[in-house]
């Protein structure tokens, strides 16, 4: 019998196939109130990846803003929708054509940061990833990114 | 043209950039022969500079002048409701009750862009901080099409700073539309962009190099800029590096008998005085074209001119 690493959840999300060591980041931006039991595993053996990192979030199904957002940072994660115990829904996490709202500027000068604007970015390059601000143009590329995530 | 707002060059097809080039032609010939026009009467221009620049606003102005229309606006945001906290949304909110059509200046990056989402009326984009000012290449386009009848087929220098240099990264890529040969000549540590050079050299054959007198003799047309002391956080490293280009008499000696040298102006130190009355200096003309491409594109904004 497969060993569990982290116990089952009755009714949640579970994201799989976080690369190792990007757990606590999808944590951080998912923002989770402190109603949700999350249960974490990091550095699991896994076949795909090597190593990877598992978040289970009890009570709580992701929206597809909140999916995005996993995208960015954990683009070979897996989004499983979880009903009695059962994974009722498989979604594989994808970078959109254009991100809204989900991470702010790095160019300082924008406009974004000085107005009531959310910030829109278009999709150069998912691998490696680079956004283009649809406002000020400006380039950004994942290491940045990764760094200004809202 | 397929849009209703001029932002960015990067919004720009080779056709919405040729048909713009084209009904600035026909409004300068109409210009010549009949003095003011008239396809603007009763339409209104607002000019808003948040930030001064008297030659660009004074162009638009003109040009609007020149289409029977009328112009207000401000030239600073210091004598404006900004000053008492006004966001850019509101202020356009407020002023495209006003006019027929905007030209917007402003210090921050992106601003045209938010402005012409905001606004009912159409947009010009006259300079977003160091990101866009798209309507200086198409006159730069112009210039050179009137200069030699046509763009393709040119060799051209891009000289001086083109790191920082918002004119030449949009020139560099409206030009590698045209069957051009592009030289991009700069000292070290200025050079264009890499992103620029890998965006447009499947496009068109892109020479790099600082050694302006090899370059000279092949090209027909030389597009200088200011090397911006602004940039230097060292002014020893910016007065080495000024000196490294001054396109003077001695300079053009190798040059083609035909070649054209342009300037977004002002210059500094960069083209001797001596050049202007030369053969070679097109700059104070490439001035002038500044008038029928904004003429152009307020004509066609305004749906007066087809």
């Amino acid at each position: 019998m497969k060993e569990l690493k982290v116990s089952a959840i009755n009714k949640g999300t579970v994201i799989d196939h976080i690369p190792a060591g990007r757990g606590l980041k999808v944590l951080e931006i998912l923002n989770l109130s402190g109603d949700n039991t999350i249960l974490i595993a990091m550095n699991v053996r896994s076949g795909k990846l090597g190593r990877k990192d598992i978040i289970k979030v009890e009570g709580k199904i992701l929206n597809e803003e909140e999916v995005n957002k996993i995208a960015l940072i954990a683009p070979s994660a897996t989004v499983n929708i979880i009903e009695n115990w059962e994974v009722m829904e498989k979604r594989k996490v994808e970078i959109p054509d254009e991100i809204i709202g989900i991470i702010e500027c790095a160019n300082p000068n924008c406009i974004t940061h000085y107005e009531e604007v959310t910030p829109k970015f278009k999709v150069l390059s998912k691998k490696p990833l680079k956004l283009k601000c649809h406002y000020c143009e400006r380039t950004m590329e994942e290491d940045i990114v990764l760094k200004h995530l809202l | 043209m397929r849009f209703q707002d001029v932002i960015s060059i990067n919004d720009f097809r080779k056709e919405d950039i040729d048909y713009v080039l084209r009904v600035a032609e026909r409004l300068e010939e109409e210009l010549k022969k009949e003095g003011t026009l008239k396809y603007a009467k009763g339409k209104v221009l607002a000019t808003l500079f948040f930030e001064p620049s008297t030659r660009t606003r004074l162009s638009f102005e003109s040009a609007m002048h020149r289409l029977g229309g009328a112009v207000i606006g401000f030239a600073e945001a210091s004598s404006t409701s900004v000053k008492k906290g006004e966001s850019l949304m509101d202020t356009i909110r407020t002023v495209e009750n006003y006019a027929d059509v905007i030209v917007i200046r402003h210090p921050r990056e992106g601003a045209a862009r938010l402005a012409a989402e905001v606004a009912r009326v159409p947009v010009i984009n006259a300079g977003d901080g160091a990101n866009q000012h798209p309507t200086q290449t198409l006159l730069d386009l112009y210039t050179i099409k009137k200069e030699f009848g046509k763009i393709d087929g040119l060799d051209i220098a891009l000289l001086g700073d083109l790191k920082y240099g918002r004119t030449v990264h949009s020139l560099a890529k409206a030009l590698s539309y045209y069957n051009v040969r592009l030289y991009f000549v700069a000292p070290k540590g200025l050079e264009m962009p890499r992103h620029i050079v890998e965006e447009i050299s499947n496009k068109v054959e892109i020479v790099e190099t600082s050694d302006l007198e090899a370059v000279i003799p092949k090209v027909d047309v030389l597009y200088v800029t200011r090397i911006q002391k602004e940039r230097f956080p060292d002014p020893a490293e910016y007065n080495k590096i000024k000196g490294s280009y001054k396109v003077d008499l001695k300079v053009l000696e190798k040059a083609k008998d035909t070649l054209k040298v342009m300037h977004p102006l002002p210059r500094v130190d960069e083209i001797a005085y001596e050049v202007d009355n030369t053969k070679y200096s097109a700059y104070f003309r490439q001035v002038w074209s500044g008038i029928p491409v904004r003429m152009a594109l307020l004509g066609i904004l305004l749906g007066v001119i087809k």
